[in-house]
């Protein structure tokens, strides 16, 4: 393997992915992580001066919809996807800025 | 002698779009909504669902972009802008980093020290985010998710600005630009316009910009002013005392007049961008640029300039009139229908402008209709009513749009033009006001004003005060 992952990086990525790892879990992330960048920088051997870059596989461009509303009120469907809910609304850890 | 410093200053400005429905999906974007009520799962992040750009936020983003010379992207996308934070549920906002719809902008802004531009960097479209709010019994947040998705435009300037007053002639030059566009209402109170303002200070005549700070929760040009000076004077007694900024974003307090570092939403402030693969890329043509610039309303300077030509009234007035589109819609309206100009601004400068400020209320929301205006004016004109129904009938037309001329007929307001029905109450209010009369003959003229003000009385207010003056002086 041509990259190796660093502890310091698992970890900054683990805060980013709001993960917590086990040690084994982490060795195995390391891993996994290092043989997905070799595989990017196989793709960055090919030559791709003057290619433009895509974001899209298909050669669809400008899908709108028109500014009506069309849904009406589904808070009840909505709201089971809450693991908790009070006064209509979803329940989250307290959080603040 | 103590170093000079110059304040550096760039702005983001979140603006809040008036499309009907939110950037994504059909959900609506009515305030006042019970939580949850205008949601969806597009709007809620849930798996499996598919965004859909709605052409109206597109419309207005290229808009305002043309009306502050900007360089249209023909060829724009949107990016994913990776947050772990509960107001949105899909950890990412949908935003534009790589090519946002507008850039290369300026606008130009008059303060006392003269013209100058700004420079916009870019302005690019994305969503709001839910509205968290803290259950202190449960200790939990709670999360309503009808701001989600709701379209913004965040406009990025140029660090062009110096001090707080270009500041808010850049912000009230881009509120009157949007607001007369009808791409949004700018309301700094109420949050559909947002103000992030980056400050730095560096000694005069330096080439490199100092180290910037961000300071959020600035909910008025007053807030907006306070903020500048008090992060100004911060910076500078660090340096000053041989300390260094810090860069990050800071909470403004208005109450208690300084800022606090914000906790940042983690450590790392890692957005990790990437294209959306769920939303198709937006290719614009001419033909379409050319149906937005068709449809770019006449704007305030050109306003204003015309007002002048056409109108007789006052410098003043027009500042007025103008600094409000729907002020100024309202004012044009009545005048078609007939009514002099002069008139329609002496209510628009004197009774609209009180009412306003004693109820704290912007010109946007006025909601009497010039028709209605129109009328009124016509009732007083052809002396129908005197001048205080007519103020009076104004005020219940400023609460609730009405037809004052039904009204004044139904009320019976009209002003009684029976001269022997006057006749009678003036005699009856002399013999009733003996001390007056005496001292009115005394050569006490004040005293008149105390008799007319019976006699209206008596009269319901339904009489003209001059012919009520007239005849009392006849008696007397
Ligand atoms: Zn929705």
């Amino acid at each position: 393997m041509a990259n190796i992952i660093s502890d310091e990086t698992i970890e900054y990525v683990g805060i980013l992915a709001k993960l917590e790892l086990s040690p084994e879990e982490k060795e195995q992330a390391k891993k996994d992580m290092g043989s997905m960048l070799d595989y990017i920088d196989k793709l960055g051997e090919l030559d791709t001066g003057g290619v433009e870059p895509m974001s899209h596989v298909f050669p669809v461009k400008n899908v709108f919809r028109e500014d009506i509303v069309t849904n009406g009120d589904m808070r009840e469907e909505i709201l089971k996807n809450a693991p908790e809910e009070k006064d209509g609304m979803f329940v989250v850890p307290r959080t603040f800025e | 002698m103590a170093k000079q410093y110059e304040t550096v200053i760039g702005l983001e400005v979140h603006v809040e779009l008036a499309t009907r429905t939110k950037i994504f999906c059909g959900c609506s974007t009515a305030f006042g909504g019970e939580p949850n009520t205008h949601t969806c799962p597009v709007c809620t992040g849930m798996p499996g669902s598919l965004p859909v750009l709605n052409k109206q936020v597109l419309e207005y983003a290229v808009a305002v972009g043309l009306a502050t010379g900007c360089t249209i992207t023909r060829n724009c996308k949107f990016d994913r802008k990776n947050y772990f934070y509960p107001d949105n549920p899909q950890n990412y906002q949908i935003s534009q980093l790589y090519l946002p719809i507008c850039r290369d902008g300026k606008v130009e802004i008059e303060t006392e020290a003269g013209r100058k531009f700004v420079g916009i960097h870019e302005i690019h479209m994305e969503e709001d985010a839910g509205k968290l709010i803290h259950d202190e019994w449960e200790d939990c947040s709670l999360v309503d998710y009808n701001r989600s998705g709701v379209p913004l435009i965040e406009i990025v300037s140029e660090p062009d600005m110096r001090n707080s007053q270009e500041v808010i002639a850049y912000l009230e030059k881009l509120r009157m630009t949007i607001q007369y566009l009808g791409a949004s209402d700018c309301k700094l109170q109420e949050g559909s316009m947002r103000a992030d303002v980056n400050l730095s200070v560096r000694e005069v005549g330096a080439e490199e910009f100092g180290t910037r700070t961000e300071m959020k929760n600035l909910n008025s040009f007053k807030a907006i002013a306070r903020a500048i000076e008090g992060e100004r004077e911060r910076q500078i007694d660090l340096l000053e005392s041989g300390e260094k900024v810090v860069q990050e974003t800071r909470r403004w307090d208005d109450n208690l007049g300084e800022s606090y570092a914000m906790r940042s939403k983690e450590d790392a402030q890692d957005y990790r961008y990437f294209p959306d693969p769920d939303l198709v890329p937006v290719v614009l043509d001419d033909d379409f640029l050319a149906q937005i610039r068709a449809k770019q309303p006449e704007f305030r300077e050109e306003k204003m300039l015309r007002y002048k030509q056409e109108f007789e009234i006052p410098d003043y007035d027009i500042d007025i009139i103008t600094g409000s589109k729907h002020m100024a819609d309202l004012f044009e309206a009545t005048v078609v229908l007939g009514s002099q100009p002069k008139k329609v601004s002496n209510w628009l400068m004197g009774e609209t402008l009180r009412l306003l400020k004693e109820k704290d209320m912007d010109p946007e929301d006025i909601c009497f209709s010039p028709e209605n205006l129109a009328k009124l004016i016509a009732l007083t004109d052809g002396k129908v009513i005197n001048n205080s129904v007519a103020k009076e009938v104004f005020e219940l037309m400023f609460e609730k749009d009405m037809d004052p001329e039904k009204y004044v007929d139904e009320k019976g307001l009209k002003t009684v033009n029976d001269e022997g029905a006057l006749r009678k109450t003036v005699e009856e209010v002399i013999a009733a006001n003996p001390q007056s009369v005496a001292d009115y003959r005394n050569g006490k003229e004040k005293a008149i004003g105390f008799l007319v003000g019976q006699t209206m009385k008596a009269m319901k207010g339904k009489a003209d005060p001059g012919m009520v003056n007239q005849v009392l002086r006849e008696f007397l």
